[in-house]
């Protein structure tokens, strides 16, 4: 493992095993040696999205036993909760066992058993019957697909801009926010320091994205003493080992931030060096209201952004490594005014409304105590400053006899993702790192290559122009850089059914799959013909406004024919979204399939290198399933999609496997980057090698590459990574990112809003883009507070997976279940008290949505106006395997029911979707509840509750009894003399 | 026989970071797994499926709000068999199925000898012994007996699938009967502490308390920020740094 | 504690065997209950029948019964191993005792050394049932001075109003033994009543902070491991509701005490067959309220471990 790493994550002295491991001599008959397996696959996990390497135990062709792959860059030998409990997905009797075609309405779950053969005739025919006439009428939205370089060009070469995958319910804000600001993310595109940071601020629920790095990286932080802050409403979790809890209010992270800004602003607790070397901070903005480029950047006749140099009193460029740039002024440039980034930053920060005081009562945090985190910050940042005795060279050839840091690190995720205000809470955070000089330095927060790249990175989506038979230009997901890319018709109407990239969303970097079937539905923008879904439970717990969106999905217009004609869906398991589809494909388990992880989707690096991983099939399907992308190739060639098929129509792809050893997205680059060309000799760029899918298997399932000490740290600017990233193939050419505090991309948005440019928003809409498309960072209340009536729902409503579910299918699997298969709604001991609550009290919860029923547990370590529960416990009876009595369809609740898709209705009576305006991320920690005693008869159970499910044929009843191992044991003690 | 050993050459056990511990569940699943074909296998779940799910398990986390004048704290509390150094648990067995090895000190069950009467897991005080309705007899941790001494295991495998499995490195294993042993060394160093010392069991886990509550919580010694004093306020500061 | 019907049952039918057997025992065999076969079949049946459904219950409450040989094995450190070599060791004196005074009908030489042998080994096996659940820790309403001299008092107390009945049955009661079985049973009333007000009052070092070894403040249980029930909250984790406690301490004390008290009242005054069967009565009836009694020993007793589950 890289740069003096024990290959185990927790190998300290105490947890090696003994000095002396020969079993002693007690005399009481343990087989203190067994023999565990007959051979161990190495392969990666797919119990969430965190991807670690695992070990897999096969005995009697049964898996016996998991664990952490010791020499994997993601997890280094630890497993979490869910992975250690895979066996029982993997032998889940939820598991869908052949392709299923409905019978009864939709709903119900009445289906026959299908042949693949008349599987796949159905879906050509319909799907080439679109593509023939108009490929967008299909719709082909996957969840937490981790194949979506395939699936999404697969989309492209369909022709349909119809794509996305569920980012755009979990993760946009964050990648947005990060990729627009740093060109690199929170997410799982960087990660603290470990080795090296002191002080580590983690905002809101991070249990999801990195699962098992951040608890490697927590632990490291703990063995050495360093100072853990965790800005979240619930004390859970990571937030339980915090040095410091800060209960803040949902929604006010944004604000809590700039008035650390502020503080450090008002001290001079700024890196100005970091500052001029690596952002935009001096870059000159033209001032000049009602201009078409007004808040633009002054550029040069070559279009380079221009700086003010303050020796010389000329403008320069902004790129030259010689000017003394100023941060502050004003400047005349051609008779127009100027000022640097710097200078909005200041005048904006500084302004009262953002002090410590002001936002106090409103984040629900002290103003001493934002004062005391501002003053820690800067402390640590410029008075523990640490130095590597590496040198290094940057972009523009200075050479540096040391690596300088400021060993402070953030993380933040859904907590901060989750609200209508996220995407500039998000960029708030990472304009903190930066003015800190935080980012990709020792001890601060560090780039995960690919990534950075530039901000935002290059390509743009695709879709302006979609025809029949016609594979798009591009990819249907990308990055806009100002309206022009928007994917709007002449009058502004979303291109994309989910208006992504329309003005209701127009960065949606990750589509808006949470709006597809209520658009779909309502013919919003236009009717679809084919809705195909993958591994996303939309009709459940990946959806907003649960009660409505069942309905949507089964209602038909006056002539009886579903207003979604059809649906296709693909899972591995029988959720509550199977019911719902026409045509049900099933997919195999993790142990069952070939995958991978790939550098062109989103990869498994490491801030110490580039890495990516397959999986492949360790035990035989004992059911009719196939590999969805294995379907998914199958259909392409069926089809005839350019890409999936030689000159001569012949498929181009056996199967998946084949695809991603073969496939060539350009020139030598594929899927995987390591062992290309022909030997296996090259990396990232390369021909196909045959042999490539072995040499993964031979070298653990995955590949990693290490940097060399002095292409560590300042990527975004360092010479050798930058030729690295450039030879790779990441970034187009090895030139230094520049971190865009000031963002340009948003400021074109705002000028469309004024009139300004060839692509203008709607009337309707301009006052929306104007206020939000604020190219600096900025603080609203998010729109559900804002929209009702604070008296009637005083309390702000939160919904997280627990670490042990978090992005798996927990709730069927018979360990997990059992850890918790009901859950409560957590309230703050005086916040029940005013209530008149006690433990154990049944309550609805109301919203302006709807109300849902739960029981309650009372808490000391939550915000007071805030209540929360383990998110997707709640199961619809006859799903999942699950038994009628099972905790989770009859205590367990899902507070989806009760977070609505929309927003209110604006002045011009339109309705939104209950998102970011900027991302389209959706906003479900947005929920205000009140909460009310359920009357005595009431209490027991939840509501509301939903028509039990048929079961699909050949659907065994789920086990009394679980002996799992017992068949180990038995054949060990046969084996026995 | 159910006699306790009057000596043990090693007093193996595993001592918790409750300051490190964040809950994940990762060492209750990895104990789960490894133990349902392990030594006492199987771990058997009754109910898997259904509302009365109820399996064996012999590692359970709870977690706890701890409140003192200090403030609250939520701790999350992984809770295993503690293999006492005079664990009642064995000597009120009347078959002698229960037994404490003299070797390391491990507290185990013979199955074989089990009548299931349930008595030891009357006299456990901490919940470590679970009964399996199923095969009629009572498990539990072994300290992975079977992982830690096993030649089909690498070297480096050869710890408590829970240790092996813990993303945050909570857990630590090791002969606490030896002063020298790092294990020891963590305890003495981090003021390591047994569970219901008042009854005498003689723990030999041990728990390390968080570090909110002791001289070791992480501080910055950070004077307040003081708006600096050059003329023109902020600007005029950052014009000053960059002349110079 | 969850309290199994099997356990409740065994120690109350063995306490009340064990108590008339060994007044059996010591009274017939230094003759003061005449010989006579049907008072004797009847009697050691009644004592030897008690014992051993108790004992076979017990079994039942196993989740192995067939190794249940194995139980003798561990006497040097088990107070229930010790239990079941004294309860089976009991059945040799108090069988040869039986053939000598039922069968032979004689009472003295080693018939009387038989009864009497039989009277120490069914003290014995009371002695050693009340100590496994004296000595366990856990329980601190278990572990106190009050749990053994209960079960000695209780056994004395049953089996001697078992006899009063069987004597009077035979006609042939006595003042001196009802004197002595009003006097147990108000003895036994009033152990109970101290017993119950000093585990009200019981104050334990152990705790929620020494449990988890989490010092000072309050440790408030948030989250269990499990969200429904376990093995060991449905063994260990039993909880009466403090109404149903209060409810079942009464009946307790009429069924068990009062009652019997007040029948044996009014068999001092009343001529056979009337005493015979107020008695019987009196004997029933308080068998009875020592289920209750044993089911609340069980159900109030609280073990450590619920202290992890905030019960």
């Amino acid at each position: 493992m890289s740069h003096g790493q024990l290959r185990g994550a927790n190998s300290a002295p105490s947890q090696r095993s003994l000095a002396d491991t020969r079993a002693p001599d007690e005399g009481d008959g343990v087989d203190t040696s067994p023999d565990i397996s007959d051979s161990i696959a190495k392969t990666t996990c797919y119990m969430c999205a965190c991807r670690c390497g695992i070990d897999v135990h096969i005995k009697d062709g049964k898996v016996r036993y998991i664990n952490g792959n010791k020499d994997h860059p993601v997890n280094r030998g630890v497993l979490c909760g869910k992975g250690s409990a895979g066996i029982m997905q993997h032998y889940s009797p939820a598991r869908l066992k052949k392709p299923l075609l409905r019978t009864g309405p939709r709903g119900s779950g009445e289906f026959r058993e299908i042949e693949w053969e008349e599987a796949f005739s159905i879906a050509t025919e319909r799907l080439s019957k679109i593509r023939r006439t108009d490929p967008k009428k299909l719709a082909f939205f996957t969840g937490r697909d981790q194949s979506q370089s395939l699936t999404g060009w697969w989309a492209s070469q369909f022709g349909t801009p119809n794509f996305a995958a569920h980012g755009g319910f979990c993760s946009v804000n964050m990648a947005a926010g990060g990729l627009y600001t740093i060109g690199g993310s929170f997410w799982e595109f960087g990660e603290p320091d470990w080795d090296n940071t002191r002080y580590f601020m983690l905002f809101g629920v991070a249990e999801d994205h990195d699962s098992n790095p951040i608890k490697i990286g927590l632990g490291k932080l703990k063995a050495r003493g360093a100072k853990v802050v965790s800005i979240n409403p619930c004390r859970t979790g990571y937030n339980a080992i915090a040095d410091d809890w800060i209960g803040i209010r949902p929604g006010t992270d944004g604000l809590f931030v700039f008035a650390l800004i502020h503080e450090l602003l008002k001290a001079g607790r700024v890196d100005l060096d970091y500052l001029l070397r690596y952002t935009n901070a001096h870059v000159l903005v033209i001032q000049e209201p009602n201009a078409a480029d007004d808040g633009l950047f002054a550029r040069d006749s070559g279009g380079n952004p221009m700086a003010w140099d303050r020796v010389a009193k000329v403008p320069v460029s902004a790129t030259n490594s010689d000017a003394k740039p100023a941060l502050t002024g004003n400047f005349e440039l051609d008779g127009r005014r100027c000022v640097p980034v710097f200078q909005l930053i200041a005048d904006r920060y500084l302004q009262e409304s953002y002090s410590p005081d002001a936002v106090a009562e409103r984040c629900g945090v002290a103003a001493d105590t934002i004062r005391r985190i501002a003053a820690e910050l800067a402390h640590v940042a410029f008075e523990q400053a640490i130095e590597l005795p590496i040198a290094w060279t940057d972009w523009a050839g200075r050479r540096h006899e040391t690596i300088k840091g400021r060993p402070v690190s953030m993380h933040a995720m859904r907590g901060i993702s989750a609200h209508s205000n996220g995407f500039h809470s998000c960029r708030a955070i990472h304009l903190l790192q930066v003015l800190l000089g935080t980012v990709d330095v020792p001890g601060g927060f560090r780039f995960k290559p690919p990534y950075p790249r530039s901000a935002p990175p290059g390509p743009k989506p695709a879709g302006k122009d979609v025809r029949p038979m016609t594979p798009l230009e591009g990819m249907p997901l990308g990055f806009v850089c100002g309206p022009d890319d928007l994917l709007v018709d002449d009058v502004g109407t979303p291109i994309r059914i989910d208006k992504a990239y329309s003005w209701d969303a127009p960065l949606a970097a990750h589509g808006l799959m949470h709006t597809v079937i209520r658009n779909a539905w309502a013919g919003d923008p236009y009717r679809i013909d084919t809705l195909m879904m993958y591994m996303s439970n939309m009709a459940w717990n990946s959806s907003m406004n649960t009660v409505e969106t069942m309905a949507m999905l089964t209602d038909s217009d006056e002539a009886g024919n579903y207003k979604i004609p059809f649906i296709i869906y693909s899972d591995a398991y029988y959720s509550e979204t199977v019911p719902f589809a026409d045509l049900v494909l099933p997919d195999t388990t993790y142990l069952e399939r070939h995958d991978c992880i790939s550098l062109l989707d989103r990869p498994i690096s490491h801030a110490d290198g580039p890495g990516d991983a397959i999986r492949h099939p360790v035990v035989e399907p004992d059911r009719d399933v196939r590999p969805f992308q294995t379907v998914l190739i199958e259909l392409g060639a069926r089809l005839g999609l350019p890409g999936f098929v030689d000159d001569d129509g012949s498929a181009k792809y056996r199967d998946y496997a084949d695809y991603i050893v073969n496939h060539e997205r350009t020139p030598g680059v594929g899927p995987l980057a390591g062992w290309r060309g022909k030997d296996g000799t090259s990396t990232g760029k390369g021909e196909a090698n045959p042999d490539q899918l072995q040499r993964y298997i031979d070298n653990g399932g995955f590949w990693h590459h290490d940097f060399a000490d002095d292409q560590r740290y300042y990527k975004m600017a360092n010479r050798s990574y930058l030729d690295f990233a450039e030879n790779m193939g990441f970034i187009p050419k090895a030139e230094p990112i520049v971190f865009q505090l000031y963002s340009e991309p948003i400021q074109r948005f705002r000028l469309a809003a004024r009139g300004h440019g060839r692509v203008l928003p709607p009337e309707a809409e301009r006052s929306r883009i104007e206020t939000y498309m604020d190219p600096l960072p900025f603080w609203y209340t998010p729109f559900e507070e804002a929209a009702v009536d604070l008296e009637k729902y005083p309390l702000h409503a939160l919904t997280q997976r627990p670490m042990h579910m978090y992005h798996s299918w927990g709730s069927q699997n018979a360990w997990l279940r059992q850890i918790t298969s009901q859950n409560r709604l957590f309230v703050h001991n005086r916040t029940a008290a005013g209530l008149g609550l006690v433990d154990d009290d049944w309550v609805w919860i109301e919203s302006i949505n709807g109300k849902v029923k739960g029981q309650i547990k009372l808490v000391d370590g939550v915000n007071a106006d805030t209540v929360w529960t383990w998110n997707a416990i709640g199961k619809r009876r006859g799903s999942w395997g699950l038994k009628d009595d099972a905790a989770e369809s009859n205590r367990g609740f899902l507070l989806n029911h009760i977070i609505g898709d929309q927003t209110s209705a604006d002045a011009n009576g339109k309705r939104y979707s209950n998102s970011d305006p900027v991302t389209g991320q959706a906003a479900w920690f947005d929920l205000r509840v009140r909460i009310v005693k359920c009357a005595a008869e009431e209490a027991g159970f939840t509501e509301p509750q939903f028509e039990r499910f048929r079961q699909p044929p050949h659907f065994e009843p789920s086990p009394d009894k679980l002996s799992f191992g017992a068949e180990f044991r038995r054949e060990r003690e046969a084996a026995r003399p | 026989m159910t006699c306790l050993p009057a000596h043990t050459d090693k007093k193996l056990g595993l001592v918790i970071d409750l300051d490190t511990c964040v809950g994940c569940q990762a060492c209750v699943t990895a104990c789960k797994e490894w133990n349902t074909g392990g030594h006492m296998a199987p771990l058997t779940d009754i109910d898997p499926y259904g509302g009365d799910a109820d399996g064996v398990w012999f590692n359970r986390v709870h977690s706890y709000e701890h409140i003192t004048e200090m403030g609250g704290r939520t701790v999350n509390f992984p809770r295993s068999c503690l293999h006492c150094e005079t664990p009642a648990c064995v000597t009120v067995c009347p078959t002698g199925a229960s037994y404490k090895r003299a070797s390391d000190g491990i507290v185990l069950v013979d199955e074989d000898k089990c009548i299931g009467c349930k008595l030891c897991s009357w006299a456990c005080p901490y919940g470590a012994r679970e009964f399996d309705t199923d095969v009629g007899v009572m498990k539990k941790c072994t300290l992975c007996v079977d992982r830690i001494y096993n030649d089909n295991l690498a070297e480096e495998d050869r710890v408590p699938a829970c240790v092996a499995a813990c993303p945050t490195s909570a857990r630590h294993f090791g002969d606490l009967g030896d002063p020298a042993s790092a294990i020891s060394q963590l305890v003495a160093e981090r003021g390591g502490v047994d569970l219901m010392p008042e009854l005498g069991y003689h723990p030999t886990n041990k728990y390390l308390p968080p570090r909110a509550n002791t001289t070791r919580a992480a501080s910055v010694p950070a004077p307040a920020l003081e708006p600096v004093r050059a003329e023109g306020g902020f600007l005029g500061w950052v014009d000053r740094m960059l002349s110079n | 504690m969850h309290p199994a019907f099997s356990v409740v049952f065994f120690t109350t039918a063995t306490g009340a065997g064990y108590g008339l057997l060994a007044l059996l025992g010591v009274l017939a065999g230094l003759g003061f209950v005449p010989p006579d076969f049907w008072l004797g079949a009847i009697g050691m049946g009644l004592a030897l029948g008690l014992i051993s459904a108790g004992l076979l219950s017990s079994a039942g409450h196993l989740g192995r019964p067939e190794r249940a040989w194995r139980a003798f094995s561990q006497w040097r450190s088990s107070w229930l191993s010790r239990e079941g070599v004294a309860s089976v060791a009991t059945f040799v004196p108090a069988g040869l005792f039986a053939i000598g005074w039922v069968v032979l009908g004689r009472t003295e030489g080693w018939v009387a050394v038989a009864g009497v042998l039989a009277a120490v080994g069914a003290v014995a096996t009371v002695c050693t049932t009340g100590m496994i659940y004296a000595s366990l820790k856990p329980i601190a309403q278990w572990h106190s001075r009050f749990t053994l001299p209960g079960y000695l008092i209780f056994s004395a107390m049953s089996g001697s109003v078992l006899l009063n009945a069987l004597l009077h049955g035979f006609a042939i009661g006595s003042t001196v033994l009802l004197a002595g079985c009003m006097l147990l049973t108000l003895l036994g009333w009033g152990w109970k009543v101290a017993t119950w007000r000093y585990n009200d009052r019981l104050e334990i070092p152990t705790n929620a902070n020494t449990a988890t070894g989490l010092a000072g403040g309050t440790v408030r249980s948030l989250e269990w491991p499990h969200t429904e029930e376990n093995y060991l909250l449905k063994e260990m984790g039993f909880r009466v509701a403090r109404k149903h406690k209060a409810r079942l301490r009464q009946i307790t004390q009429v069924l068990a005490f009062a009652s019997p008290v007040l029948l044996l009242v009014a068999v001092l005054a009343l001529p056979w067959p009337y005493a015979a069967v107020l008695s019987t009565l009196a004997a029933t009836v308080q068998f009875a309220g020592m289920l209750v009694e044993r089911w609340l020993f069980f159900a109030e007793a609280k073990h450590t471990v619920t202290l992890y589950y905030g019960r």
